[in-house]
């Protein structure tokens, strides 16, 4: 029983064109509903194939805030399971990642599973004979796609096909694949896990929200550029300030750097340049790219310098800084925000060096920039407790013709991304 | 040659903290050497800054920033403004080279974060390198290993 879950009119009326009702961000009960449906409904980001390179190797995460193994088979493949015994309902595996062998065993009662999940062996077995147990194996996700390194799963056996859900939006992984000489990516350096006392929608907004790094970030990105300004002018310019210096660039900056937006919620800003734009270049790592891929392929691919870009609703990539942020909700006030870089194959570790510098610097518990966001997003989960006004605005440069279109180009300080994801959000909430 | 006695050390370390302590950034930041590193690393036993994700490596450029960035009406975050409180164990001598004037120490310590009505507290091991120029002691690196470092960790604005 719910004020939401029994009155499908009401969850939809959170939703209008240009503005959505506060209790999208602040209600325990849609939050609820969200994981149910619309993260159950979505392909979600479940992790990257480079972490589990050989048969038996495993990684567990919580997914929809459900408990769940991503775990290489034994003729290559990668499966998705939840992560609870069919007896008693442990977990059979509580390391964050390892490798399981050909079985993972419950610690509890040593009921055991194959890779693929199904059922290898209960003690005793005959005491089970003619009740519901004996052949139940882990249950599995069915519906898990590897797009050039990047698992997803569908958890619900209902919903859009995975080419269908993505469409366009998926050219920004695979430019930011092609970075790498051998077209190939992994998992490198670990990963930044911040706890964000907000809702996970107000971190997905903010990722193409091009009106506030000049208010927000003026105390960490604006302290920068002015130390920058005093230090001697032949001093070699540091990577940290080429990295920090242009989350100050101004209104017409951001503005120029366009917006798209894909249906089902995806899309990116930095269609034509980006605050990633004037890194100096790398010499050996583009001699390897044209190398690889001739002069103009090159030139092509490392010209594409996409903000970031939002695979809607879990995953976040900034390719041309080959970095990934997941969301991974845990409450409607609560979200993780895991922060990971990738290894180009085949280019120099300059590369990498520069990913994890940006991420320590942009994605750290003690990052300065995200110290400055996410008090403004917990300031926006406390404020909207306020009486008078339950509505939260998204109408800048609001266009009633953008409905319609598949794909649409707008300037890059429109809402339109926030409308773009809410419009999915409407489609993938509505009970069926 | 002169250099600290093995008790200078000790006092360096227990006077770096009470700067932090008592807010006194600015003399806190002189303490580094020009080619000094604050390091505060990600998961346990971390080898290496460069190709590794860590919460923080910091040169001195990026500590200007962030003591600068804390005197900012603009530091949003720092409405209201964080307190810290470095509870600390005598520190050890580790590694003690007169000949090279550089010296290693240990501490254990309980960090404390406080900013309104939240609180963070962290069990740690602070590990100092220090080298002793123009007769005074002046970090090289200071590196701080949170128990949990690898948890999934709120905002952490001030210096562990």
């Amino acid at each position: 029983m719910g004020r939401y879950r029994d009155d499908p009119r009401a969850l939809l009326d959170l939703v209008e064109d240009d503005r959505v009702h506060r209790d999208v961000y602040i209600d325990p009960e849609v939050f609820a509903l969200e994981m149910e449906r619309l993260w159950s409904r979505s392909w979600v980001y479940v992790g990257h194939a480079s972490q589990v390179p050989e048969a038996g190797d495993f990684v567990t995460l919580e997914l929809a805030a459900k408990p769940v193994i991503m775990v290489r088979q034994a003729d290559g493949g990668i499966r998705v399971l939840m992560n609870r015994c069919a007896h008693k309902g442990t977990k059979v595996v509580s390391a964050p990642s390892g490798n399981a062998g050909k079985t993972f065993r419950c610690p509890y009662h040593a009921w055991t599973y194959r890779l693929d999940g199904s059922l290898a062996m209960i003690p005793l077995k005959e005491g089970y004979a003619g009740t519901r147990m004996e052949e139940k194996g882990l249950s599995g996700i069915f519906n898990v796609e590897n797009h050039r390194g990047f698992v997803f799963a569908r958890l619900s056996d209902k919903g859009l096909g995975f080419k269908e859900f993505f469409g366009g939006s998926l050219s920004s992984i695979d430019y930011l694949a092609d970075r790498s000489p051998e077209g190939e990516l992994e998992i490198a350096g670990g990963c930044l896990r911040y706890l964000h006392n907000c809702n996970w929608k107000m971190f997905v907004e903010n990722l193409n929200d091009t009106m506030h790094p000049m208010i927000a970030h003026a105390s960490s990105a604006g302290t920068a550029k002015r130390l920058w300004e005093n230090e001697p002018a032949d001093r070699p310019k540091p990577m940290a300030v080429e990295q920090y210096v242009p989350f100050v660039n101004g209104y017409e900056f951001f503005d120029q750097m366009g917006v798209k937006a894909y249906p089902h919620g995806h899309g990116y800003s930095g269609v034509n340049f980006s605050i990633h734009s004037a890194y100096s270049p790398i010499k050996e790592y583009e001699e390897a790219m044209r190398r690889a891929y001739g002069e103009e392929r090159a030139k092509e691919i490392l010209g594409t310098v996409r903000h970031n870009t939002v695979y809607y609703p879990s995953l976040t990539i900034k390719g041309a800084i080959q970095s990934i942020r997941v969301a991974r909700p845990l409450a409607a006030d609560r979200t993780l925000i895991e922060s990971w870089t990738l290894r180009l194959k085949g280019a120099p570790d300059d590369l990498l060096a520069r990913t994890v510098m940006y991420n320590r610097l942009i994605n750290s518990p003690m990052s300065v920039v995200g110290h400055d966001d996410l008090h403004c997003y917990r300031s926006i989960q406390e404020g909207l407790a306020a009486e008078g006004n339950p509505w939260v605005n998204l109408q800048r440069n609001y266009d009633s013709s953008e409905k319609d279109k598949a794909e649409i180009v707008a300037n890059g300080t429109s809402d339109l991304s926030m409308r773009n994801q809410f419009r999915a959000w409407r489609e993938l909430m509505t009970e069926r | 040659m002169s250099g600290p006695s093995e008790a200078e050390l000790a006092k360096f370390v227990v006077r770096e903290a009470r700067l932090l302590d008592e807010k006194r950034f600015d003399e806190w930041y002189e303490l580094f050497a020009d080619d000094g590193f604050y390091w505060v690393p990600a998961v346990h036993g971390q080898k290496d800054p460069r190709l590794e994700n860590s919460l923080a490596y910091e040169d001195k450029f990026l500590l200007k920033l962030r003591v600068e960035r804390l005197k900012s009406p603009q530091a949003f975050s720092q409405q209201p403004r964080s307190r810290c409180h470095h509870l600390l164990q005598a520190p050890e001598v580790e590694d003690f080279q007169a000949a090279k004037s550089e010296f290693r120490t240990r501490t254990s310590m309980i960090y404390t974060e406080t900013r309104g009505d939240e609180s963070q507290r962290y069990a740690a091991t602070a590990w100092h390198t220090l080298v002793w120029r123009d007769g005074a002691l002046k970090i090289r690196l200071k590196r701080v290993d949170l128990l949990n470092c690898d948890a999934m960790l709120p905002s952490i604005q001030l210096f562990p």
